[in-house]
């Protein structure tokens, strides 16, 4: 099958490749631009071990072919944070033990972090709601909402301080 | 899970579409959020030699409020539903329900053409059509058609939207009153064991109006007319809900699956219908 041209701004930098159609964009991620973070968990788009951000919303990159995403903005888990100079979702992740394994928390973080967009305050019960789309398999959840509520009072504080 | 090789079409308009749809006939799909499709197809159950994806086409997109009427693009996402308080406001079951729908990262990019084009009688908005009797928009090679939603569920995967059409929006009047969409699934993300969309209209004590479809307790979703009539003239007494409720389950026929067996599922469709009467009445 002949390949596209496809141009996809990820983590705030423009990538010219070529991809067959039937590649998912999770597939494009890990294997042609080298960004691991996104995992393949159920590969059915059921547990969100593979969420990123498309153009401003959640998405399954398991359930979405690359040639839907030509054009898109991308943001990975690679784009939040980095080694000694983490978001701070992802500090909050590691002080209240928001993960075990760590599987799933490249996609937790990712979705926690776009959740935080829409909704700067949450409650607990919306982190739940929010999350719904996240299975964890270690922790129970608990120190997941936990960490979420930590960082967006540490979020919103950065932010009225700046004001 | 890979899918078969296919070629890929992003038509920016609608008459684009529909001639790639003619050049290619039983080889061709369109997409819209693909959140039913690519895993059919990633499974290797669906072969689709070309794909034909729909989000570039402006006019699949928007929700318009015109007095009563309410016309929403094939195109718009569950979570556009949701986040649209001008539509919250004049017919609020469909936030009710979309908010019932998969998970956050799904409801972004599922639609509600998709929804309920698919014919998937798991789908929870086939139901909520029929309940506010909207008519869906048909476009094909012939021109423009309208088909109610009560008339458009065949059987399961097979509606009245032909090979050469593509369902590019619905459309209906709200009625205002009480609504409620209650629905029992195992988990979130899961389908309906069983779901139901009521509206109901209501002068002094009485019911004036009743409209009352189930979801996935059939193969097509299931407006009740009986149901419905069970309650017009009323004061919706638990008298009244029992009556209306014997006679949903009366026009509904579900099947065994890994959701239960038919007795549970008559018994929790009872259940949740008796609790969206209750509480449709309470709003209305």
């Amino acid at each position: 099958m002949k390949k596209m041209q496809l141009t996809l701004t990820v983590n705030g930098e423009a990538h010219e490749l070529l991809a067959e159609p039937r590649e998912l964009l999770i597939h494009v991620l890990r294997e042609k631009l080298g960004l691991t973070g996104p995992h393949i968990g159920c590969d059915t788009s059921h547990c969100g071990a593979c969420t990123v951000d498309m153009n401003g919303k959640s998405v399954k990159s398991c359930t979405v072919f690359a040639a839907q995403a030509n054009g898109a903005a991308i943001t990975t888990i690679e784009g939040l944070g980095a080694p000694g100079a983490l978001h701070p979702l992802q500090e909050a992740f590691r002080e209240h033990h928001g993960l075990q394994c760590g599987f799933c928390t490249p996609g937790m973080i990712t979705r926690a972090h776009r959740l935080l967009q829409e909704n700067p305050n949450p409650s607990e019960e919306d982190i739940r709601f929010g999350m719904a789309g996240n299975l964890c398999r270690c922790t129970g959840y608990q120190n997941i909402v936990k960490a979420i509520l930590a960082a967006a009072a540490e979020m919103n504080a950065v932010k009225e301080a700046a004001e | 899970m890979i899918p078969a090789a296919f070629e890929y079409h992003r038509p920016s308009d609608i008459a684009s579409a529909l001639a790639t749809l003619r050049e290619f006939g039983d080889e061709a799909r369109v997409i819209a959020g693909g959140h039913s499709l690519i895993p059919m197809m990633k499974l290797r159950m669906a072969a689709i030699g070309h794909l034909i994806d729909l989000q570039d086409i402006a006019g699949l997109k928007g929700i318009r409020i015109d007095g009563n009427s309410v016309t929403i693009g094939a195109m718009v996402t569950q979570q556009e539903l949701i986040g649209d308080a001008a539509l919250t406001r004049a017919a609020p079951l469909l936030r009710e329900t979309a908010l019932q729908i998969a998970d956050p990262q799904v409801r972004a990019v599922g639609t509600l053409g998709g929804n309920v084009a698919n014919g998937d009688p798991g789908n929870d908005m086939p139901a909520v059509m029929q309940c506010l009797d909207a008519a869906f928009t048909l476009v094909g090679p012939d021109g423009t058609r309208e088909v109610r939603a009560r008339d458009f569920y065949e059987a399961a995967y097979v509606t009245a939207r032909s090979d050469d059409e593509i369902l590019t929006g619905i459309r209906f009047e709200a009625t205002g009153g009480g609504c409620a969409y209650e629905k029992q699934k195992r988990k979130i993300g899961d389908y309906a064991t069983a779901a139901a969309a009521v509206t109901l209209q209501k002068a002094g004590t009485a019911c004036t109006g009743a409209s009352i479809a189930m979801t996935n307790l059939s193969d097509v979703p299931v407006w009740s007319k009986a149901a419905g009539d069970a309650l017009v003239g009323s004061s919706c007494t638990a008298a009244d809900i029992g009556r209306a409720v014997a006679a949903a389950l009366a026009d509904i026929a579900p099947t065994a699956d890994n959701r239960g067996p038919v007795e549970f599922k008559r018994h929790v469709a009872g259940v949740i219908l008796r609790r969206a009467i209750e509480r449709a009445w309470a709003l209305a």
